[in-house]
């Protein structure tokens, strides 16, 4: 017993070895980072252990507006992006003729290249000096004044943003959905036909309780994945975030990292330590939801 | 609720796209089944039974040909509209519910003048339960449920908002033997006890002989033959249908009639008068042998199993088609072999003569 036991130890090794060097090491180095006061990369020495670092952060109006920024960002995208998913592959289910067509056109965002949807999305959004952008041609046409999407207002910034966090997000929320739709059983759909079953009724109280556990892996994943954002942000509105008031938590993070205000470990530890509690509460509670409402 | 299909074809385009030949599933049936009775809808796997029953819910549309309940055509309907209750192969209950949920489900679809109040409803769902014996199951969940009960659950769902025909859908292959069994009984009871017109479909020949009033036996998708299940079995019309139905499957010889007389290799059977001098195909139900030292039909014995209250004796001829000759005797009769040589002869109303080309029952004047 004891030669079989040792034996599986040493087929781990490798994955082991490389998730403690790559993943557990660098994660408890940022527990200790974070309670490190004065820390100061370049004489590797600090001043004492606390939570001052927490308290810079929290009190940081820079990090403020990125919590803000992230919330929003997570409360807007998530509940849409799955919503609209669900809308589409229930339709895209529902047809015949085309689905193929349709089915490439709405994962094609998937396996664009970023830069070309920068670039689409710069047509469409961005004032340049020979026109103000696709979109605002559209509320021209309908008798609105231009916006200005990307240096504007608030509201307008966030809303490209989260468009463009939706649009992008899409196409891999369809694909799911669409093969957990396939995969209901037809005799479920006949036996609610015969019994004269509304379609509405058929939604609410057959596929979409028989869909759960898919719906509730992509609103975790979904939560995760917006709480994370920042790559995003980065493509629409530039690399000084904090400046145009667009930074997100992990932005945050990354600026005072490598940022040009970068160079404090410390408080970036800090910030992704309270990043990683905002993320783990909410997947608790939607652990804690799903129990009720997810039918495996 | 009497059921008519007038002259009903479904057919299918070929999966095969460069081919246009249609499948054709249900083959121009016009049978009609009498208010309040049971009916087997028997045959192989692919001879269009369940596509005979979608045809009759409304779940398939048919290409040509009526279907009537009562005076009602019903043929254009939607399945809502036709008042059928139906029952999966595979149960369809909705796992997320429980049972109570599950057979009020249909209930809760019933809108403007129809519609139930809560109380109603669970009046109705309890009266269902209670047909079907599941009274204190009703909280539980289908998957917390064994296959008989979730069988009966099921039956209740399409109960319970008083169909005007059941269908059942091969409603016993999933149970094991004992079950079904049981559940047979028990479907038989249900139906006699509500009076709803039934019909079920199964590919299991004793299912469907020991429960229904009526069987319907189809193969690729034609009727073979409609009538009671012992009718069937006592004269059936063609080899198909004399092969399909029995356990132990009927014992069936090439053969040859010549002068009058039945021949098995060299052995004349039987006297048929009047038939012409032709080769066919001759089935001998099991139990239609007799052990007889001066019998004409001479088969090698390879074993005697005994059953208790029947023997069943193995015995092979070169003539048989089947692999071997099956023959069911009462316990009390003696076998004596002669060098692993058995005799016997045969109950000529137990012998069926089929034309070996057309496989066609031969009628004879039996003695």
């Amino acid at each position: 017993m004891k030669t079989r036991s040792a034996k599986g130890w040493l087929y781990l090794l490798p994955a082991i070895l490389f998730l403690g060097v790559f993943m557990v090491y660098p994660l408890l180095d940022v527990f200790v980072y974070s309670v490190e006061e004065g820390y100061n990369s370049a004489s590797q020495t600090y001043f004492g252990v606390g939570l001052y670092n927490f308290s810079y952060v929290l009190h940081d109006p820079y990090f403020l507006q990125a919590l803000k920024n992230t919330l929003l960002l997570v409360a807007i995208t998530v509940p849409l992006s799955t919503g609209i998913a669900l809308l589409i592959s229930v339709a895209l289910s529902s047809i015949q003729k085309l689905k193929d067509l349709y089915q490439t056109v709405f994962f094609l965002p998937y396996v664009t290249n970023t830069l070309a949807v920068g670039l689409v999305f710069m047509i469409l959004f961005k004032k340049t000096a020979y026109s103000d952008g696709l979109i605002n041609l559209l509320i021209n046409t309908f008798g609105g004044k231009s916006v200005d999407f990307i240096d504007g207002p608030y509201w307008a910034k966030m809303f490209v943003l989260c468009f463009y966090t939706i649009w992008i997000v899409m196409p891999f929320k369809i694909l799911i959905l669409t093969s957990a739709l396939a995969s209901v059983n037809q005799d479920y759909y006949n036996a609610a036909k015969v019994d004269g079953t509304s379609r509405w009724r058929i939604f609410w109280k057959i596929t979409l309780p028989m869909i759960s556990p898919t719906v509730f892996y992509l609103v975790i994943t979904g939560f995760i994945g917006a709480f994370k954002a920042y790559s995003d942000a980065v493509a629409l509105f530039g690399t000084d975030l904090n400046a145009a008031g667009m930074n997100t938590i992990v932005g945050y993070v990354y600026d005072m990292l490598y940022g040009d205000s970068g160079g404090y470990p410390s408080y970036a530890s800090a910030a992704a330590i309270l990043l990683f509690a905002i993320v783990l509460t909410i997947t608790c509670i939607n652990l804690m939801v799903s129990k009720k409402k997810v039918y495996y | 609720m009497k059921i008519v299909l007038d002259h009903l074809t479904k057919k299918f385009p070929s999966r095969n796209k460069k081919s246009s030949d249609e499948v054709i599933a249900v083959n121009d049936f016009t049978f009609e089944i009498p208010d309040g009775k049971l009916v087997g809808l028997l045959g192989p796997s692919g001879c269009g039974k369940s596509t005979t029953l979608n045809l009759i819910c409304g779940l398939q549309m048919p290409t040509s040909g009526k279907i009537f309940f009562g005076d009602d055509d019903v043929t254009k309907l939607p399945p809502e509209n036709r008042g059928v209750g139906l029952v999966f192969q595979n149960y369809a209950l909705y796992p997320h519910l429980t049972v109570r949920q599950n057979i009020r489900f249909p209930l809760e679809n019933l809108k403007g003048d129809k519609k139930l109040s809560k109380e109603e409803m669970n009046k109705k769902v309890e009266e269902a339960a209670h047909l079907v014996q599941l009274d204190g199951l009703l909280e539980r969940k289908p998957k917390e449920m064994s296959g008989g009960q979730q069988q009966r659950v099921a039956i209740a769902r399409a109960l319970v908002k008083m169909p005007r025909v059941l269908l059942l859908d091969e409603p016993l292959s999933n149970l094991d033997a004992r079950l079904r069994l049981q559940t047979r009984e028990e479907i038989r009871r249900i139906q006699k006890e509500t009076g709803i017109t039934t019909i079920f479909v199964t590919h299991d020949q004793e299912e469907a002989m020991s429960i229904s009033d009526m069987i319907v036996v189809m193969k690729d998708g034609i009727i073979q033959q409609i009538d009671k299940p012992q009718e069937v079995y006592d004269d059936p019309v063609n080899l198909f249908v004399a092969k399909f139905l029995g356990t132990p499957a009927i014992n069936v010889f090439k053969g040859k009639v010549e002068g009058g007389k039945l021949y098995i290799g060299e052995d004349a059977v039987l006297d048929v008068p009047g038939v012409e001098d032709r080769k066919v195909y001759i089935g001998v139900r099991p139990e239609g042998f007799i052990p007889d030292e001066d019998g004409p039909l001479h088969c090698h014995l390879n074993a005697i199993e005994v059953m208790g209250r029947d023997v069943s004796v193995v015995s092979t001829n070169e003539a048989c088609e089947n692999t071997v000759i099956r023959s069911i005797i009462p316990s009390d009769s003696a076998v004596t072999p002669k060098d692993g040589v058995v005799r016997f002869s045969l109950k000529p109303y137990k012998v069926f003569m089929f034309d070996a080309e057309t496989e066609k029952r031969i009628e004879y004047p039996a003695k």
